[in-house]
């Protein structure tokens, strides 16, 4: 190893520490963008002595470094320009998409390296054909499976739960297939037609696990689907023999694992419950009319409460998916401050898991330039509901159920907003359509709650207007 | 087993332990942040791709290498901004209180 090679090696090493650097300062919304900023550094850096490493070798081809380049630039002008003007509201099928992209690299750069390799008669050694193998299979599954969540986090694909028949059984015959192909490949035979073979495989098995699952589970599937690509990030590293990309892929596989799991208790959810699917259907819109099993629903008119917001003490505003799918932060951000200019005490409960993602919320509410100090979580809202005049539950549900403080349903245990304990509830929702759990809301049928059937956007709105005429 | 390949599993399952110890205790507020900044950091596939290409000399190498270099390129570039502009706003809501 001569001295330019070692400086190299070191420069790899100092750039993976400052991804784990910056995932570790990511843990605190102060020093947050810091780390990511450090992350982007090291990356840069990874990529300038890889320049420096092919530029030594001389052994790159002239058209490889046009289709390099050309493939580099494609790729770093559609991902600026969709990361520049993407809607805050469109982040998470934006992330998956990244995702899917990530994830069919790695599944690419295993199967170009095969076909370079497929012409040398010596037989690859089994820790290269194994990594081939394991690359290709996560990062195919990967690919089409991100790809299928982010149309349904869009709206492109159904985001209820699509039910293939023997949808579970195909899966598990085509994993088998897929192993008993890449064994083939493994002793040596079948070479690139097995190879395909495998990731046509793992291609149909991304996309046949994530159709079954409900949109409202999408954020936890791209999480582990994330998870995925950095194991197959890994497995590239192994193929190539690369540390960095070794030590990069294994820290977001495990960052992404745990995460996953941070998510799934954050939304009552077991991971092995969200991967069996055909559960909730994600938008409580198309939950349709149903109607309360017990108790009666009190409707009310936008002028009446309009008058009741204006002429309340204090307010809190619950804002939930049915607000981020409506696309309606800024509306709501208006109805509070033309709340607060007649003196009405405003803030937000926000709950963990409130938006499309868990801490999606806190995003939009920052991006319409919600003051910091009105937006409060769980912890500080909770006491607060007791002395608060009226509550404002913008297409929230499960998160405001009280049914969640009894054993034996589905919400049992998850954490709510105590929104039942305060004076007077008014809530903005499409119908009374089930949230996420599938379950009534027995927050609907309390006497002290008035529903406002309409559209979280078109009725708030109608809020602000409404307050600007009567009050 | 080569002492490379020992070596390699064991770089590989020290950053997996890492990876559970960073993320240990984070706040739900900062869960769609961290999981973009960690997809920008798979990202780092595109050095492989680089790697990949100092040996493609094929027609089919070259389909693959285009279309590897554009989602790796996709996913770091994109990754990366995404997940400032997200963080960005939460930088700015701290501003707006002081």
């Amino acid at each position: 190893m001569n001295t330019v090679d070692t400086v190299v090696h070191l420069v790899y090493l100092a750039c993976a520490t400052c991804f784990v650097l910056g995932l570790h300062l990511m843990n605190a919304p102060a020093t947050a963008r810091r780390g990511n900023q450090l992350s982007a550094a090291g990356m840069a850096t990874a990529v300038a002595a890889t320049v420096v490493v092919l530029a030594r070798q001389h052994r790159i081809t002239a058209v490889a470094v046009v289709v390099l380049l050309v493939g580099v630039l494609g790729g770093a002008i559609a991902g600026l320009v969709t990361a520049r003007t993407v809607k805050m509201t469109a982040m998470p099928q934006l992330v998956s998409l990244f995702n899917a992209v990530g994830g069919g690299a790695a599944a690419l750069v295993a199967l170009g390296d095969a076909v370079e390799r497929s012409d040398v008669p010596a037989a690859l050694p089994l820790r290269t054909t194994t990594t081939i193998v394991l690359d290709l299979f996560i990062g195919g599954l990967t690919f089409s499976g991100s790809l299928v969540a982010s149309g349904k986090l869009a709206g492109k694909v159904p985001g209820r739960p699509v039910v293939v028949a023997g949808g579970r059984g195909l899966v598990v015959l085509l994993g088998l297939s897929a192993a008993a192909v890449a064994a083939l490949f493994l002793t040596g035979h079948g070479g690139i037609a097995a190879l395909s073979g495998v990731t046509i495989a793992a291609l149909a098995v991304g996309v046949l696990a994530t159709l079954p699952i409900g949109g409202a589970d999408m954020p936890v599937v791209i999480s582990l689907l994330n998870a995925c690509t950095g194991t197959a990030v890994a497995m590239a590293g192994f193929v190539l023999g690369s540390t960095v990309l070794i030590i990069a892929g294994a820290l977001v596989g495990a960052a992404g694992a745990i995460l996953t799991k941070l998510m799934a208790d954050a939304m009552n959810r077991s991971i092995t419950a969200i991967v069996a699917g055909g559960y909730g259907t994600g938008d409580e819109q198309t939950g349709g009319p149903a109607t309360a099993a017990h108790g009666t629903v009190r409707e009310t008119t936008v002028d009446d409460a309009a008058v009741q917001l204006a002429y309340a003490g204090k307010v809190v505003i619950v804002p939930g998916y049915g607000l981020a799918a409506a696309q309606a932060q800024h509306e709501v951000v208006a109805l509070a401050q033309a709340l607060s200019e007649r003196g009405v005490e405003v803030s937000y409960g926000i709950h963990p898991v409130a938006g499309r993602m868990p801490g999606h919320m806190n995003v939009l509410l920052a991006e319409a330039n919600a003051p910091y100090t009105q937006l409060k979580d769980l912890d500080e809202i909770n006491p607060e509901f007791a002395r608060t005049d009226v509550v404002l539950v913008v297409g929230a549900n499960d998160v405001t159920n009280p049914a969640a403080r009894r054993p034996g349903n589905p919400v049992s245990g998850m954490p709510i907003l105590d929104v039942d304990k305060a004076k007077s509830i008014i809530v903005v929702k499409r119908s009374l359509g089930h949230g996420y759990a599938g379950i009534d809301n027995e927050l609907y049928t309390d006497p002290k709650t008035a529903m406002l059937f309409a559209d979280a956007k078109v009725g708030l709105q109608a809020l602000i207007t409404g307050l600007h005429a009567y009050a | 087993m080569s002492p490379l390949l020992l070596a390699d599993i064991t770089v590989f399952v020290l950053a997996l332990l890492v990876g559970f110890e960073v993320i240990s205790k984070v706040p739900a507020t900062l869960h769609t942040p961290l999981m973009s900044g960690a997809n920008a950091i798979h990202g780092v596939i595109l050095v492989g791709v680089m790697i990949l290409a100092a040996t493609t000399t094929t027609t089919v190498g070259y389909l693959l290498l285009l279309i590897a270099a554009a989602f790796a390129a996709m996913n770091v570039v994109g990754g990366y901004i995404v997940t400032d502009r997200m963080l960005a706003m939460f930088h700015a809501r701290r501003e707006s209180r002081s």
